[in-house]
């Protein structure tokens, strides 16, 4: 296989890893102040991602950096046009970050009260928004001849990138709903439990609507067969979930997360820019990529790499697998 | 103003925000880490204490290094596209390296340290933390390794069908011989910071809370300064090795910084200039003879290259245009780090001799605590700024102009927006972290259960009433 085929590989790996981690971050975070009825309840819900969160995050830092080693092109083509999306991403992930760590920090009620506020919308920011570039990665957008962009914030805001900004919303709170369910006890776990349920409904129809029209607008056999399997994960997931698996629901959205993003990433595939000007500046993976010696030091690197940071970041969750329970 | 300056602006605002936090974090992250150590090693109940103190305070700290790294991280493709498609190639082996190797240790032993006091055995525990050590020093020399390539661009061939810059050799990236003496004086300079605050936040707690946890802050307060005092050493050495290496790899920065308009064979360093606003005229100056030639090449006798001579040599080179950078602020940069960061080190022996042979500091040294900690740190930024302006108007050295970086299609209105949002939002952050850190600060030392069950096996357990909850350690 091309290198630069391993490379938009590894670089899809990074992206899955991302949304399948920090889905769920951001699922509780959006789910705190609804799921969490008081402060003991609230801070039950922090405390479920509180070892992992930042160490979940660094997964979307990696896939940004190795973009720029491997695709420099594609990362300075995606996060200049992506500009504003991307500027409200920072923020939002500045102020969930901060109120994260913070938040424990003080033995006031309103300043935790405060924190959790952020904390929320600083997981719905990035989770619609995320959505939004992603459904535009796909469909493409207004690319000149040099590969920069040459459109304006309306065309990023499209019914289609619209749909994907609330199908990974929808997506990331069903999972998030189910991690909390797995990971607490007693009343907050049922709550958690039936928030699952009727989310995850929303979700699924959301996610098969979305995923239709990708393969309308580019899909090809693999990624028509990707987004079937990520549909009937989900729905797996949320069967497993009315029967009160939680180990098997959370694999069954954690799965769906993963094929959805893979599904995407075939159907854009060989393309990681399409333009919607003309097909000739569409961005590929060939036009983007580093030299091959580039990219084969960076292989042997993450090759040795990459086993151990998975290792080690599954060695935290074993070490924090124990349910949280509220108000102890 | 064009998108070049709104995107310089942001540049080095954020940048220079960030810097806030990362000379704290490596070194109160290391201290830290030597505290639990000394518990570990002797069981003395005032080291737990001091170790949750202080590294509940570099926990404050490093949540804002984190967050400010993020947009670090995403920078150079927003505002910067130009720069980021010539040079990625080169420049992004060692981002991308940082992430994969620094910061995932950084953030996934950093949760295990936090949430893992009664979870894990105490030598587990202590080697969490030791991991976040190591993640920092990796994260710093692989960033330093990607802005030295800007300094000096080495082990890479120019691709002029492509357009860009291709790495040939990374262990050539890796070793540059700018990298090699700046890491060191980055990392010293950092323990500068580290060890005054340390010091400072101890000196507070004596003088204003006579008798309370006096021992421990007492240990605190001499093993901070004593940290001021050899990292100042060494920031010296290695400072001076740099410039060395930067006579002979950027010297119009060397010339800069001394505002040496004409050669000079033997070179005098001045202490202190008064002279025209663009500095080509000096009016008054206190100089000591031979010093520069000596920071500059070694020997007392040694030529020093001034300005004019290497503007008509990089005409020659690389054409018409001006290659001075802006002479007054590297001057002034490069003397005031040296001198605020030297003006440290003094306070720091002034207080080792105060405290000597067991004397309680005296009243007047809580005029310390301010400045002790404050000095360093704007010496880094002021190293900083020098570093960066010196480099101008180069924004790889002798390859790519810094004008030639921004991006293209991004428009003013796009980065006065996050440059508006940015600057607003991490005003409002320092203010929340300081007060923070000040609440924290005066809480003193908490008082310590010891960890009952240590090395208690965990149970298989999951969600049944008797299994343990998770809490926050702070
Ligand atoms: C000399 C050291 C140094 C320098 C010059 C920089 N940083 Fe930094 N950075 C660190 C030293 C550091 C650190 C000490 O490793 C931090 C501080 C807080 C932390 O968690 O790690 C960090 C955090 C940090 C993070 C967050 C990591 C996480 O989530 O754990 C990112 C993404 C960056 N940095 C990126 C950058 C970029 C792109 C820089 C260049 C413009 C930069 N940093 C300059
Ligand atoms: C963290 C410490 C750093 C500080 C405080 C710092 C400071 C600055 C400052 C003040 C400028 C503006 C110079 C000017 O406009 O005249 C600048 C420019 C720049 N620096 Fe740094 N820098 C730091 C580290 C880095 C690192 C590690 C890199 C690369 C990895 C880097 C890359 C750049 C770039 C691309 C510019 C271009 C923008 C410009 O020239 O204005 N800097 N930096
Ligand atoms: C005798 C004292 C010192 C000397 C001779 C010295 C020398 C230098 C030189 C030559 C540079 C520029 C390197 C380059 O651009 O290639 C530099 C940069 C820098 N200095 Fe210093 N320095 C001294 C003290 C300090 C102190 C006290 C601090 C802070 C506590 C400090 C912090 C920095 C920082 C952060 C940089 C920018 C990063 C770097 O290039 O290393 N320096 N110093």
């Amino acid at each position: 296989m091309e290198l630069t085929t391993v490379w938009f590989m590894v670089i899809a790996f990074l992206w899955i890893g991302y949304f399948v981690l920090e889905g769920f971050d951001f699922g509780v975070g959006i789910l705190l102040r609804v799921l969490g009825r008081n402060e003991a309840e609230r801070r039950a819900v922090v405390t479920t991602i509180g070892p992992v969160w930042d160490g979940n995050e660094v997964w979307l830092i990696t896939a940004g950096g190795m973009t720029f080693a491997a695709f420099p092109e594609w990362y300075a083509t995606l996060f200049s046009a992506f500009y504003l999306p991307l500027f409200g991403i920072l923020v939002a992930l500045i102020l969930r970050g901060v109120a994260l760590e913070y938040r424990g920090k003080r033995d006031d009620l309103p300043w935790r009260s405060r924190m959790d506020t952020l904390i929320a919308i600083g997981s719905l920011a990035p989770a619609l928004l995320w959505g939004i570039a992603f459904a535009n990665l796909v469909r493409g957008i207004p690319l000149d001849a040099s590969y920069e962009f040459v459109g304006g914030l309306g065309d990023l805001l499209s019914p289609f990138a619209l749909l994907g900004g609330v199908t990974f919303t929808a997506v990331f709170v069903a999972h998030g709903a189910i991690f909390l369910a797995l990971r607490t006890t007693d009343d907050l776990r049922e709550r958690a439990n039936r928030m699952a349920g009727w989310t995850g409904l929303v979700a699924a129809v959301l996610a098969v609507g979305f995923l239709a029209w990708v393969q309308q607008l580019r899909g090809d056999r693999w990624s028509v067969l990707l987004a079937v399997l990520a549909a009937l994960a989900l729905v797996g997931g949320l069967v497993a979930n009315r029967l009160r698996r939680e180990g098997w629901a959370f694999a069954g959205t954690a799965l769906a997360i993963a094929l959805t993003v893979t599904s995407l990433f075939v159907a854009v595939f060989p393309a990681v820019m399409p333009s919607t000007l003309d097909p000739g500046s569409t961005l590929t993976t060939a036009a983007a990529a580093s030299t091959p010696y580039t990219l084969k030091i960076l292989t042997v690197i993450a090759a040795i790499v990459t086993p151990l940071v998975m290792l080690y970041q599954g060695w935290t969750y074993w070490v924090f697998r124990k349910r949280v329970i509220v108000g102890v | 103003m064009d998108t070049l300056d709104l995107a310089r602006w942001q540049f080095a605002i954020t940048t220079v925000y960030h810097f806030f936090f990362v000379p704290v974090t490596i070194s109160l992250v290391a201290i830290t880490a030597g505290l639990q150590t000394a518990w570990y090693r002797t069981g003395q109940d005032k080291y737990l204490r001091l170790t949750k103190f202080y590294g509940k305070l570099f926990l404050i700290n490093i949540a804002m290094g984190v967050v400010t790294g993020l947009v670090q991280e995403f920078q150079f493709g927003m505002n910067w596209s130009d720069y980021s498609r010539f040079v990625g190639d080169v420049f992004g082996a060692p981002l991308a390296l940082e992430g994969l190797l620094a910061f995932f240790l950084e953030s996934t032993f950093i949760g295990l340290w936090i949430f893992g006091w009664d979870r894990l055995p105490k030598k587990v525990h202590l080697a969490c933390i030791w991991m976040v050590v190591l993640g920092t020093q990796l994260s710093a020399y692989f960033i330093l390794a990607a802005n030295s390539w800007m300094q000096n661009p080495v082990g890479f061939r120019y691709n002029a069908e492509r357009g860009r810059a291709e790495l040939t050799d990374i262990w050539a990236v890796l070793t540059n011989k700018v990298v090699l003496v700046t890491f060191p004086h980055t990392i010293f300079a950092a323990f500068m910071v580290g060890g005054a605050f340390v010091a400072a936040v101890a000196i507070w707690h004596l003088v204003r809370r006579p008798g309370v946890d006096t021992g421990a802050f007492r240990t605190a307060m001499r093993l901070g300064a004593v940290i001021v005092i050899a990292a100042g050493a060494g920031v010296a050495l290695s400072g001076d090795q740099q410039g060395k290496v930067m006579t002979e790899v950027q010297p119009m920065k060397m010339a800069a910084a001394e505002a040496l308009y004409e050669s000079e064979k033997p070179a005098s360093f001045s202490v202190f200039t008064v002279g025209t606003l663009d500095g080509s005229k000096e009016i008054f100056s206190v100089k000591v003879p031979y010093l520069l030639s000596f920071l500059a090449t070694g020997h007392f006798d040694g030529e020093v290259q001034g300005i004019n001579n290497l503007q008509q040599a990089y005409e020659r080179l690389y054409g018409p245009g001006s290659y001075n950078p802006n002479v007054p602020l590297t001057y002034w940069t490069f003397r005031l780090m040296i001198g605020v960061g030297m003006t440290a080190v003094a306070l720091a022996v002034l207080l080792l001799w105060m405290t000597r042979k067991g004397r309680e500091p005296h009243r007047l040294l809580v005029w310390m605590a301010l400045p002790l900690p404050l000095l360093p740190l704007f010496a880094n930024v002021f190293g900083w700024v020098f570093t960066e302006t010196g480099r101008q108007p180069w924004l790889v050295f002798g390859l790519m102009p810094t004008s030639a970086g921004v991006s293209p299609g991004t428009t003013s209105a796009e980065i006065l927006t996050s440059l508006l949002g940015f600057t607003v939002l991490y005003g409002v952050l320092a203010v929340v972290e300081v007060k923070l850190m000040l609440k924290s600060i005066r809480a003193g030392l908490a008082g310590t259960s010891p960890p009952a069950d240590q090395d208690r096996p965990d149970s298989d357990d999951d969600g049944s009433a008797e299994a343990k909850p998770l809490s926050f350690a702070y």
